[in-house]
């Protein structure tokens, strides 16, 4: 499975719903995402990719789209 | 040593539930519910500072330890909302509380401020006795109540509250305390231009880590199993936040004490009032750990663990 499809499947776990958002849709601005929904698709990513998201990246951008995830993730392997 | 030996708050008599607010943010009443579990907030009015109300909880904290003014050896006043930076709150609230000689500092930090200021009592408290804190805020003057202000104008209220702590007695002994900061990441959380602006979701990420992660640590430092806390007294930031670190350290929520539906988030004040309510409702010694928590702009956190007076 690729990347792209793999963040797309934590996210549907999170939204509890069979989401498909454009890679470069804002998950904020389309509601895909709250506040608290966002803690939860930063720990399923973490999970998912076996990565450990340090603190100084908590910042809420670096997750707001399918792409933005990917390159985070990317940068993180 | 140092012990809690008292709490005191005031909140102004003015109540702007959502109803009353959610028209003005181009919200609804139930959205704002939802999102922060906040039903209303208190308002201060144009006449009152936040030394002045700060004052009011300082006079109800020493009533409810039977002690006077004269008998403080330090006045520590944490505010993020004080109008004016230097001198800030604290020499008015020593001066309105007719000390002229005391030692009063202020701790210009929002919502972690008052659990900094009683770690810092809790360490000068054995020098100079009895150390009062203040944690003061109005922060309706630093929110815009409009659909562009809506994510900050949701959650915060007016309030003070105070603690004294005590070298020699008290209801809990204070045994430790862990403070951190991280200044890589205080753009999401500041206090510019007379207004708050915050990077909401950024904010409950590093508290949904951070506030857990802490409590943890220092529970850890004295082999306590969270579900041995008799209460978690946290700031009262967003009832969803303490909802998840409660579910995070695995603890019951009901021994999360929580007022910030009626308060909303005081930022400073709001572990201080949250903290004489709680202690309003059972006044004995406490039988058990005791957990104070606070996160907020700077980015500062951290815990504070209480212990009954006779335990070592």
């Amino acid at each position: 499975m690729d990347p792209q499809a793999r963040i797309l499947k934590v996210l549907q776990s999170v939204a509890k719903k069979p989401v498909s958002p454009g890679a470069d849709e804002s998950l904020f601005a389309s509601g895909l995402l709250d506040s608290f929904a966002l803690t939860d698709f930063v720990g399923g990513l973490e999970q998912e990719f076996s990565v450990s998201i340090p603190d100084s990246d908590l910042s809420a951008r670096k997750f707001d789209s399918i792409n933005k995830v990917a390159a985070y993730i990317a940068s993180r392997s | 040593m140092a012990f809690l030996r008292a709490f005191g708050s005031w909140l102004p008599p003015r109540r702007v539930t959502n109803a009353e607010l959610a028209p003005r943010l181009g919200a609804s009443p139930e959205w704002i519910f939802d999102a922060t579990g906040i039903e209303e907030r208190r308002y201060a009015g144009d006449e009152d500072s936040v030394a002045g109300i700060g004052v009011l909880a300082a006079r109800d904290c020493l009533e409810s330890a039977g002690a006077t003014a004269s008998e403080l050896g330090m006045i520590l006043v944490a505010s993020g909302s004080s109008s004016r930076f230097c001198p800030g709150p604290a020499s008015q609230v020593a001066a309105q509380l007719g000390l002229a000689s005391t030692p009063a500092l202020d701790i210009p930090v929002a919502s972690c401020g008052s659990l900094i200021a009683l770690a810092l009592a809790a360490q000068t408290a054995p020098a100079v006795g009895r150390v009062l804190v203040v944690g003061t805020e109005i922060m309706s003057r630093l929110v815009e109540p409009t659909p562009e202000g809506k994510d900050t104008a949701i959650l915060f209220g007016d309030g003070a509250g105070a603690c004294l702590v005590d070298a020699d007695k008290g209801f809990a002994r204070i045994a430790d305390w862990i403070l951190s900061t991280d200044g890589t990441a205080a753009e999401i959380l500041k206090v510019e231009d007379g207004r708050l602006k915050m990077d909401g979701r950024s904010v409950i990420l590093h508290a949904s880590r951070k506030l857990p992660r802490v409590i943890d640590e220092v529970l850890k430092r004295h082999n306590i199993d969270a579900a041995e806390v008799e209460a978690f007294l946290l700031h009262q930031a967003n009832l969803n936040l303490i909802a998840r670190v409660a579910a995070s350290l695995k603890a019951p929520q009901e021994r999360f004490f929580a007022n910030i539906a009626r308060y909303g988030n005081t930022s400073s004040a709001s572990l201080l009032i949250a903290a004489s309510e709680w202690h309003r409702t059972r006044p004995a010694p406490v039988s058990g750990p005791v957990v104070l928590a606070a996160f907020g702009a700077g980015l500062n956190w951290g815990a504070m663990l209480a212990l009954p007076s006779s335990a070592q």
